[in-house]
This record gives structure tokens, sequence and C-alpha cells, in this order.
């Protein structure tokens, strides 16, 4: 996994609420085998005015001028602004997978859905919380300036404003360690594995039947 | 010090290690896998030169992809294909359990997974796929998680977890006539938000959840995702336990006893404190219709598409405004009356034997309306399709003009040949009314089993009580 330690990136604003991993990434890119290519489909449905199916070369698709991802301003963008649910629905890591294949490296949001916020931090995404009346104002301060960035450092947990204004956000300590320097969860969870192991041993004793 | 939670005796009982922060090494007892969420996890395994480490604990089926008409050609769309052999592929190389698509025993991981004893009480149970929460009416701690999640536990048979606050949605009373467990789980919705069970454990409580059976408490656990909250459960209690005894993957003998004198202690205590309490009143429920497109855009089948000027917030307002749209509703429309041009009744929320008998309850002796284009019932299971077949509910079902289709997830997320096309209109028993969920530009109500059949039948939204 890349780490994530500061970002310097281009803001774009999605003003919805409930924005479901349907829309992020739809059902029939799922099919796929593959952990990347996902970018191009990013809410796909929004993104384009033809339908979508997997194979198709983006290069022929008709993007939707109404949408906030196709305007020129905003291209290249690495942070998403969003709004209160963010990431609704279902489990699939094909979202946040979409997300990052396009370029986004953090999202912020009054909230998140728990199963997408947790998949964020499995794949360099950092998803960050701030306060609704904050980001209300991110988001006026975005639509007024174009060109707006926000600058984002992990260890000292700030996100600042081109005005200079550093706001503070919480992230638990276990997912800040691990995204800041990258680390891969399953090497670290069999550093546990003897203790794994005595659980495996007093478990078949308490439980015989779960090991059957 | 007070008494325990469910979900804390839960919690208890699968730790393997505590980090100095809180954060949790999780044991997982039940890992159910199915081709869509899993196929870059077991890559991911290979790649690091990983196996599993207790290939016996996870169970793999395949059922976004398949299809839900004649399967002896197999899978047409060669893409889904891929992902079924796949599937298969990954199975057979790591020595994983799985029910493939001509099995009996195939079906929809969340139908199966209880059907077939996989899903205990007191188990800790986790699958790719948000709807994991179902098991949960086990009394069991079960909720989705992503790909990388799957792979760390076919790698550790761990997960990394912190404690989930707990919230207890207490429905006391008894339900009316024509009202199941779907018109509970959408008032709760209804009453708590789509995020309001965010960062919780849902336990359900209460006479009226007491009264429910197995399917009923599936189908609620199933639906605590849409409120947000990755895990329900319901207490153990001796409809749990006759549930499950029997069933092929159920201890037997000595292990059986000893396994039910745990079981029995699987509930809340008296005096156990929760972070939130919700209190409903049964009686006051009435069957459910949502009108938008987020599960907490219901309202009853008396009710009418609210207007969004009324909305609590300028960012509902927005919403309600952008959903009317894509549902093509005006404010004010009353919701019996609304036109339907499909039928789905299935999915893991509501494709169980019972959901079934409610549904043909309704339809039997009648025929589907001529204005609608497709009316479809898709059991969740092989073995769920040869019992309804055996009780007759597949003639009642095709008498009366529906189509009776194979098992699998089919037009809950359409990723299969089963879809809305735009602009239809579909009452659905399934659990997700987003955008395009069921197809591009495809508008879904959510309602009950029996308010689908009606629906079918009448052509439109109708009071199942009074049809």
């Amino acid at each position: 996994m890349q780490a994530f330690i500061v970002l310097d990136g281009l803001v774009v604003p999605l003003d919805r609420a409930n924005v479901d991993t349907d829309a992020i990434i739809p059902k029939q890119f799922l099919k796929s085998i593959k952990r990347a290519g996902f970018g191009p489909n990013l809410f796909d449905e929004w993104r384009y005015l033809d339908h979508g199916e997997p194979g198709m070369d983006p290069a022929t698709r008709q993007p939707n001028p109404d949408f906030v991802l196709n305007f020129p301003r905003y291209k290249g963008a690495s942070v998403l602004l969003a709004r209160d649910n963010f990431g609704c629905g279902s489990s699939r890591e094909h979202a946040p997978w979409a997300l990052e294949d396009y370029g986004i490296r953090a999202i912020i949001a009054p909230s998140f859905a728990d199963i997408f916020y947790n998949n964020c931090f499995k794949n360099g995404i950092l998803p960050i919380v701030l306060d609704a009346t904050v980001v209300d104002r991110l988001f006026r301060e975005c639509a007024a300036d174009e060109g707006y960035r926000l600058a984002i450092d992990l260890d000292q947990q700030t996100v600042t404003t081109p005005g200079g204004e550093a706001l503070g956000f919480d992230v638990d300590s276990g997912r800040k360690h691990r995204l800041l320097n990258g680390l891969d969860d399953i090497g670290l969870t069999l550093l546990q594995s003897d203790k794994i192991k005595a659980y495996e041993e007093r478990r078949k004793v308490d439980a015989p039947w779960l090991f059957a | 010090m007070p008494g325990q939670t469910l979900f804390q005796k839960l919690w208890d009982a699968h730790v393997v290690h505590v980090e100095a922060d809180g954060t949790t090494l999780l044991y997982i007892d039940r890992h159910l896998v199915h081709e869509v969420t899993s196929p870059q996890a077991f890559e991911g395994l290979k790649l690091a030169h990983r196996t599993p480490r207790r290939a016996d604990a996870a169970i793999a089926v395949p059922d976004h992809n398949v299809p839900t008409t004649d399967r002896s050609q197999g899978i047409a769309d060669p893409i889904s294909r891929l992902q079924v052999e796949t599937l298969d592929a990954n199975c057979a190389e790591f020595g994983i359990t799985e029910f493939r698509m001509d099995d009996i025993r195939q079906g929809i991981v969340h139908v199966i997974g209880p059907e077939e004893g996989l899903t205990l009480p007191g188990m800790t149970v986790v699958c790719g796929d948000s709807h994991t929460s179902t098991h949960g009416a086990f009394g069991a701690l079960a909720f989705g998680i992503g790909t990388s999640e799957v792979e760390h536990v076919l790698a550790t048979q761990c997960l990394w977890q912190k404690p989930s606050k707990t919230m207890l949605v207490k429905v006391e009373g008894q339900l009316g006539r024509g009202v199941t467990a779907k018109d509970i789980a959408l008032a709760i919705i209804g009453e708590i938000g789509t995020a309001g069970g965010t960062g919780y454990a849902l336990e359900f409580g209460g006479a009226a959840i007491r009264a429910l059976t197995m399917e009923g408490r599936m189908t609620l656990c199933n639906m605590a995702i849409e409120a947000g909250a990755r895990a329900g459960m319901v207490a153990v209690d001796q409809t749990t336990i006759d549930y499950v005894k029997g069933r092929p993957y159920s201890p037997t003998g000595a292990a059986w006893d000893q396994a039910v004198a745990w079981w029995n202690t699987l509930h809340s205590d008296a005096d156990a404190v929760f972070d939130r309490v919700v209190e409903l009143d049964a009686a006051k429920i009435e069957p459910q219709v949502t009108w938008g497109t987020s599960p907490e855009m219901v309202t009853t089948i008396n009710g009418r598409v609210p207007n969004p000027a009324d909305a609590p917030s300028e960012i509902k307002r927005h919403d309600w405004t952008r959903a009317l749209e894509y549902m093509g509703l005006a404010a004010g429309t009353p919701v019996a009356g609304i036109p339907v041009d499909k039928i789905f009744i299935g999915s893991c929320t509501n494709s169980r034997i019972e959901d079934l008998r409610e549904a043909a309850g309704v339809a039997k002796g009648r025929k589907v309306a001529s204005s609608v284009k497709l009316a479809m019932v898709v059991p969740g299971s092989g073995l769920v399709k040869q019992q309804a077949e055996a009780e007759g509910l597949d003639r009642i079902f095709v008498e009366a003009g529906f189509e009776w289709r194979e098992p699998g997830c089919s037009m809950c997320l359409a990723m299969n040949a089963d879809r809305l096309e735009p602009g239809e209109r579909c009452a659905s028993t399934s659990n997700r009314n987003f955008e395009g969920r069921q197809g591009q530009g495809g508008r879904t109500h959510l309602v009950s089993p029996a308010m689908a059949a009606a629906a079918a039948c009448a052509g439109h939204f109708v009071d199942v009580r009074h049809f």
C-alpha cells in the first residue's frame, strides 16, 4: 500500500449527501477480477451521458458536462470534498480502488459510512471527518476560488486552507501509523501468530463444534 | 458493575489480542465468500505466497453473477463467467468448500449460511458483502468487510477492530396483520435515518422481535446496514435453537449440548447499558413503501410523496428534490396508486421460504395485472426453491403470471441479466433503492413480499391489508 504523509491537492466538491458505493462504481464494473483500472468508471452513471460497460474505451464515451468531475477547473483534483454519510451501501472495495485510480488521495466529509471509511485506509486514501459547518464553509470557499487547494498533513493531523488556517482532525492512532508508513496489515497480524494459535487451542476446548 | 450487552459478550469471546489504543485482534469463526469480492483477495494471497489459515472456516458460493434462467448452458456473459470460474479455481486450489452453480445448495450467500447451519449462534461471521449483518439474527456478531479484509481473514483468521457503540432498538407490542419484519426494518430506518446506526452495533429486542420467526429476524438484521450499522443482532432464544437444530453443519451429540448451554447465555443482561435506545410500537407500524433513492426516504402505504419544501434541512431539501426528479414523482402523490412496471420478489432480504409463502398467499387465485411487464420470483437458494415447489408455491406464482426463476442475487443489484430499463418502476423486496441500483435509470420502491405481490396483481401499490 502507498503511504500517505502530506498532500497539497486541488479540491473537487461533490455537493450531495448519502453518496453510495453503487454511485461511486456501478455494479457492471465489479465483474473485473483485477484491483486496478477502475478510475475511468468512477461515478460512471453521473460522469457520462452514455451507458458504460466494462471494456469500453473511455475516449469514445460522452462526458456529462454538468457533472462536477468533468469541469475543466477540477481536472487533476486529488482531494474530494463531500457531504454526510459518504460511501454508504455496499462493502465493495472497488469504490476506494476507483477513487484511488482516478487520483483521489483524501476525502473530506462530515461523516462516512463505516465499511467505506475502513476500506479507504487499506488503499492509501485518507478519509477526514470535519464538522458539518466547517465542511459547509469549505464548499463555499471552493466554489468561490478557482484552483482552490488544501494542504493535508497526516502526521500533524491538519488540513490547511489557502488562507493559512489549520483545521485539526481525529484519526485512530493505529490506522495513522499504518497509513504513514504504508504498512501491510497482514504482515503485522502475522507477528501475533502465537496468540492466534493460543486462542484457537483454548477455543477448541470451549467450543469444539467450531473446529469440527 | 452493570450487566453485559449481547455485543459485549460476543466481542469478549473472540478477543485474541488488544493493542494499547484498544484496537483489537478479533477471531473470525466463519468466513463466507462469493465471486465478486474475493478474486483480488485470492490474488493477493498468491502474490505473497500465503495460504488460508483455516480453509475449513470458509465456505464459498457464486450468487451475484449467476443467471436465474436456464443454467444448462452456463453463463452467457463472458466477464461474469470468468468471475465465477475464478471462484471455482481459487476454491479448488485452496481447498475451500464451494457450492457451485449446479449444486442444489447454491444460493445467495446470506441465505445458504443459515440454511446449512454454517451460521451458528455465538459466531463471528464475515463476508465481503455489506448484508452480512443478516447473520446477526442468530445471536452472532456478523458484519461486511472489504476485499483487503477478505484477504486478511483468509491469511490470519482474524481482523483488527475497535468495539462499536451499542444501540438497542426495542419494538414492543404486536404487529398488525399483513405487516412484516420488512416493514419494521423500513420503519426503523425511517425513524433513525440511513446513517443513524453508523458506528453502532444494533440489537433488536422487544416483544415484536421475539415473536418473529428466524426468517423475519434475518430480514430485519439484513437491513441494519441500510441504517448505517455494520452489525445487527437478535438475542438467542428457543426460536433460534429450534431453527439451528438438525442443519447439515450444526453440531450434534455432546457438542450440541455444550453449544446450547453457551448459546442460552447469548442475550443482553437485564441491567446492560446501551449507548442509545430507540423504541417503536409494533402496533403503529403500517406497510411501508419507499418513495426516493435512499431507504430512509420511506412512508406508509397510506402516505404521500413528501414535498421538498417540508424537508428538515437545506441539504435534505436538495436530496429530496433530486430524488423526486430521479423517481419521476410529484410531491403530494398518494403512494397507493403509483403504477409499477416490474416486480422483483427475492434478494438476501426477502427470498426465504416464509417470504415466498407470504407472497404466494397474496398471489393465489389472482393474476398479475396486464400493465405489469414482468413479475419475477427468485428463491434465495436451490433448497428454498425445492421447498417452495414441494408446497406448490411455484404453481401459484406461475398461474398468476409470475416468472419462477433459479436462485441468486438477481435484480437486487442487476449484475446478471435481470435488470430495470431506464425509467421503469419496480416494486422490489430487496434492500436498496439507490439510483441505478437495479439498472441505470431504474426506479426502485422497497416493500415487503406481500406488498410486492399485491402491487403485481393490482398494477400499482395497494394496501395488502385490504386487498
